[in-house]
């Protein structure tokens, strides 16, 4: 009788402790996000990519779709090439689509908008985006306005 | 000519211990099999290790996880920034406190205890008595203990854990008015599974395989008397938690180090 209830006690704990390994899994983490649906892989070229991160979102319309899974140096172009895997339900991205880098808040983290052109043609798996826009680097952009203003004094 | 052979001494003392530990902690994996065979002396254990830290791990987990709320929004609203008040409380319960704290903490109640036991079974001769029948202690006394708290520490971290993000949206959410959606959303956005806590549950596995051992080592290797006792079992909660922290940077810099 003792050992049964010894028994009965040590299963609770055991059964209590994996249910909290569940919730840690299923609610605190994106493990729910993980589900594959597949994916199939876009690549695009940008003069600069200004702190834009591997796994950093890939959006559109505001919508997470897919996820930048790798980032290199094209010594060909002296440009950056960005690798993005982008879910495979969504498959029907014209072929002029259109990626610039971006960031949510003013401090917040790097992302790829994507905005979608016109075309029938649908981005396939290995495709390159053509039409990028760099990411927006805030010391460029203060030095561009100190010299706006400091050629109107004159 | 004294100060060289005082420090030539201690180094071979701690090496001929951790040499007598690692010797100790091979015979300790031979007894898995006999462990396996009969798992009520595991279930005695695992309820002496487990279930009697459950509650101390519960209330800890709930009152850091609180903590960590409070203290979270006081800092982030400063910037503006309580809404990430969930990626705070999840990632450092998830990444060190849950590891680090309920190892601590495991070392203090369920560590001390076996070391305890364990050299009072010394002292008292239970060990020599089983040799004499032919029982091997290793296997019958400390492969049980060993797999129990093995088996137990992962499993209370992860309670911990879970039981710590409650706390931090009871204090965060209930009490200073965070959103309750924005604590959740931004959570599961930024823990990630892989990184956050399958990482997280290495190091507390790690840490139950250092506590179990450097505890039932104290206890078999204590002095039998009870002088001898008392400060192996001082020596279990002392060195244990040296180990903890030292493993915890080694790992942190190991999983988090890079990039």
């Amino acid at each position: 009788m003792q050992y049964r209830s010894l028994e009965i006690l040590v299963g609770f704990f055991v059964s209590i402790a994996i249910a909290a390994l569940f919730f840690l899994a299923l609610q605190v983490s994106n493990f729910s996000a993980l589900k594959d649906h597949g994916s199939y892989a876009v690549k695009a070229h940008f003069d600069d990519v200004g702190g834009l991160k591997t796994k950093a979102l890939v959006s559109m319309a505001g919508v997470p779709i897919g996820r930048v899974t790798e980032i290199n140096f094209d010594a060909q172009n002296y440009d950056a090439l960005v690798t993005m895997r982008i879910d495979s339900r969504y498959n029907t991205l014209p072929t002029d689509t259109s990626a610039s880098i971006l960031t949510s808040g003013l401090l917040g983290d790097k992302y790829i908008g994507l905005t979608a052109g016109g075309l029938d043609e649908f981005l396939k798996n290995g495709d390159t985006i053509d039409l990028t826009q760099s990411a927006l680097v805030l010391e460029r952009l203060i030095s561009q306005f100190l010299f706006n203003s400091s050629d109107k004094s004159e | 000519m004294n100060i060289f052979q005082v420090l030539g001494q201690s180094t071979l003392k701690s090496l001929a211990k951790l040499g007598r530990g690692s010797l100790f902690f091979i015979s300790i994996l031979s007894g898995l099999g006999y462990v396996l065979k009969r798992p009520n002396l595991l279930m005695k254990q695992l309820y002496s290790v487990g279930v009697l830290t459950f509650w101390l791990i519960c209330i800890a987990g709930l009152f850091v996880g609180m903590v960590l709320g409070l203290q979270g929004v006081y800092t982030l609203s400063t910037f503006g920034a309580d809404s990430s008040l969930g990626i705070m409380v999840a990632a450092s319960l998830v990444r060190e406190l849950g590891p680090v704290v309920s190892a601590l903490l495991f070392a203090g109640r369920a560590g001390s205890a076996l070391t305890a036991e364990v050299g009072l079974m010394k002292a008292t001769e239970q060990l020599s008595g089983m040799e004499m029948m032919a029982v091997d202690p290793l296997k019958y006394i400390i492969a049980p203990r060993f797999f129990a708290g093995f088996i137990s520490l992962p499993l209370l971290a992860a309670l911990f854990s879970a039981i710590g993000v409650i706390g931090g949206h009871l204090a965060g959410v209930e009490l200073l008015n965070v959103d309750a959606g924005a604590y959740w959303s931004q959570m599961q956005s930024s823990i990630d599974f892989y990184d956050d806590i399958i990482n997280g549950i290495i190091k507390s596995i790690i840490f139950a395989w250092l506590v179990s051992w450097i505890a039932l080592f104290e206890g078999y290797d204590a002095l039998p008397t009870s002088a001898g006792i008392s400060r192996a079992t001082t020596r279990t909660v002392v060195n244990s938690a040296f180990a903890i922290l030292l493993f915890d940077f080694l790992l942190t810099a190991l999983m988090f180090g890079a990039n």
